[in-house]
């Protein structure tokens, strides 16, 4: 049974290549676009990596990290977050939120499989 | 010091300048030195007839000494001091300054005044860039698009097998998303040039000219009729938001009436009906330079063009600088609004030759690429003389060709409109990387 990896994620045809690049290299996939209804579901059944979307209707990626890092139980989780604002404030504000990857869109998928699985080995 | 005690200060400065002393400004104008004294000291109000008397005998007008004329150089040398440690410790001087250096202190107040406007715009400029909603809407809807097609893209050239089920779902997305790309395009050049002509108080005299020309469809009826007072034709338009705009565009109108006086309207129907676009042929037959007859036709009147076949024509027209002047855009062949533009142009050939016409057919560099017929020349806007900088001006027109048509001509020459924005990467011109293919 391979690794669980939730994708946050509101274009559904990101999500959907996002889906089938990680499902083809082991990673059990779920995709959902509400944030709100992620943060409930992650602190009850946290998953080996979360890749998350900055830019969400309702609540931010911001939020849903800062909230994740909050907890104990989501402290430590992995989080991949993607974003099509890549000015320097941002990333700086992902870095003291306590991502663990930053990556620009748009991404090369390798860029990312190769980022997701070198988090998934620390 | 308060403003209502600058008039004395001023009578002072003033009496020093020209040497006079205290005693014989006084016997003068018939008043004590004390009372001079008490007046030179603001404790003493001035009446209009002492004030006459004293402006008279110092060789200046009773304006000059009176204290609000030189309010707004005040301010302005103290707007300029406040924003600067160093003049703090002289601030209490200020009136001293503006009544010995009333030129300075009128040079100071404007510059600080430009400072001020020039901030504005930046904040302005910066505030779009950084909060303007739409704008980082749009560029986040593109930015989505192409992600998803590039990812998916991505996914179907792949040497792996893909399921005929996802491969028919991931055509259909890149389907999906390459047409909101096309729309979020579209949207966002529309919105740029929106705001670009809603603020052209931004813009630069020469865009201004240009704006304002391109609403006339780069002619005015006026001109042909022989009118000379040119201000008449640009008090009061709108897109000639400064006055270095109204200047600008008074100099090329008076350029483009002279280029009419010697070239009529309907002289030049009748020549393009005989010998069709010919510019070489058109200078011979007037008796003119070929680039007055290049600036004529660009400028000509849109109908009288279709009825010979000839669709609009662009214009542009730099200095020995190579800083484009002027620019009429003709569809498809891009003039950069910024820098210089490609070095392989006619135009800057020209510079090289000066007095030599040139005659090029240009490929516009991209997957679009179009052809144009260009004819350039340069000529000296300064009078011959020895010992001194000569100033040249290159001119070339654009001509579009019509697609698909023979070329019984030499190879296109391939174009670009700027190197930053040049498809053409393999280019002995190139100065700087593309930014559509390097990502520079």
């Amino acid at each position: 049974m391979g690794k669980r990896v939730l994708v946050i994620e509101d274009e559904p045809n990101i999500s959907e290549a996002l889906r089938f690049i990680l499902s083809r290299n082991g990673w059990r996939v779920e995709v959902t676009a509400d944030g709100q209804a992620a943060l409930g579901s992650l602190s009850a059944d946290p998953p080996d990596l979360l890749i998350l979307d900055l830019m969400l209707p309702g609540v931010s990626g911001f939020d849903i990290l800062r909230d994740l890092r909050a907890r104990e139980d989501t402290r430590a989780l992995p989080v991949l977050m993607l974003t099509a604002k890549g000015q320097a404030a941002d990333r700086i504000e992902a870095e003291r939120l306590g991502v663990t990857r930053f990556m620009t869109k748009p991404f090369a998928n390798a860029d990312v499989l190769a980022a997701v699985h070198e988090m998934a080995q620390t | 010091m308060p403003r209502t005690a600058l008039t004395g200060t001023r009578i002072r400065a003033r009496r020093n300048l020209r040497g006079l002393r205290q005693a014989e400004l006084a016997r003068e104008v018939g008043i004590s030195p004390s009372f001079l004294n008490l007046i030179e000291h603001n404790r003493r109000k001035v009446n209009p007839q002492l004030l006459e008397a004293l402006a008279e005998a110092l060789g200046v007008s009773a304006d000059a000494l009176i204290e609000d004329q030189d309010g707004r150089l005040i301010e302005g040398a103290r707007a300029a001091a406040q924003r600067s440690e160093a003049a703090a410790t002289e601030l209490e001087r200020i009136d001293e300054f503006t009544s010995r250096f009333p030129g300075w202190a009128k040079v100071l107040a404007e510059t600080q005044a430009r400072v001020e406007r020039l901030e504005r715009v930046i904040e302005s400029l910066n505030d779009r860039m950084t909060h303007d909603p739409y704008l980082g809407e749009a560029l986040h809807e593109i930015i989505s698009a192409v992600t998803s097609v590039q990812s998916t893209a991505s996914i179907l050239t792949d040497a792996e097998e893909i399921d005929p089920e996802w491969q028919a779902r991931f055509h259909r997305n890149i389907l999906e998303d390459s047409a909101r790309l096309a729309e979020g395009s579209v949207a966002l050049v529309n919105y740029l040039d929106t705001v670009q002509t809603d603020e052209a108080g931004l813009a630069a005299p020469l865009e201004e000219v240009e704006a304002w020309l391109t609403r006339q469809g780069f002619h005015l009826p006026e001109i042909e009729q022989g009118l000379t007072d040119m201000d008449v034709l640009v008090r009061g338009q709108v897109e000639l938001s400064s006055e270095a705009s109204r200047v600008l565009a008074q100099s090329w109108l008076a350029q483009f009436a002279a280029d009419a006086a010697v070239l009529p309207l309907e002289a030049v129907s009748d020549a393009l009906s005989d010998t069709g676009l010919a510019p070489e042929a058109l200078a011979a037959r007037f008796g003119v330079p070929f680039d007055q007859v290049l600036r004529r036709l660009a400028l000509m009147p849109e109908e009288v063009l279709q009825a010979v076949g000839l669709p609009p024509l662009g214009l542009v027209i730099c200095d020995s600088s190579g800083t484009m002047v002027f620019r009429r855009a003709v569809e498809g062949f891009r003039l950069p609004r910024f820098g210089g533009g490609c070095p392989l142009w006619p135009l800057y050939q020209a510079l090289q030759r000066p007095h030599v016409p040139l005659r090029q057919l240009l490929l516009t560099a991209g997957r679009l690429g179009r052809r144009y017929l260009a004819y350039a020349v340069a000529a000296p806007i300064t009078p011959p003389a020895f010992d001194a900088p000569s100033v040249l001006r290159a001119t070339m027109l654009i001509v579009p060709q019509p697609a698909g048509a023979a070329q019984a001509e030499p190879a296109p020459v391939p174009v670009g409109s700027s190197c930053r924005t040049c498809a053409q990467l393999e280019c002995i011109a190139r100065r700087e990387p593309s930014i559509l293919v390097t990502g520079a």
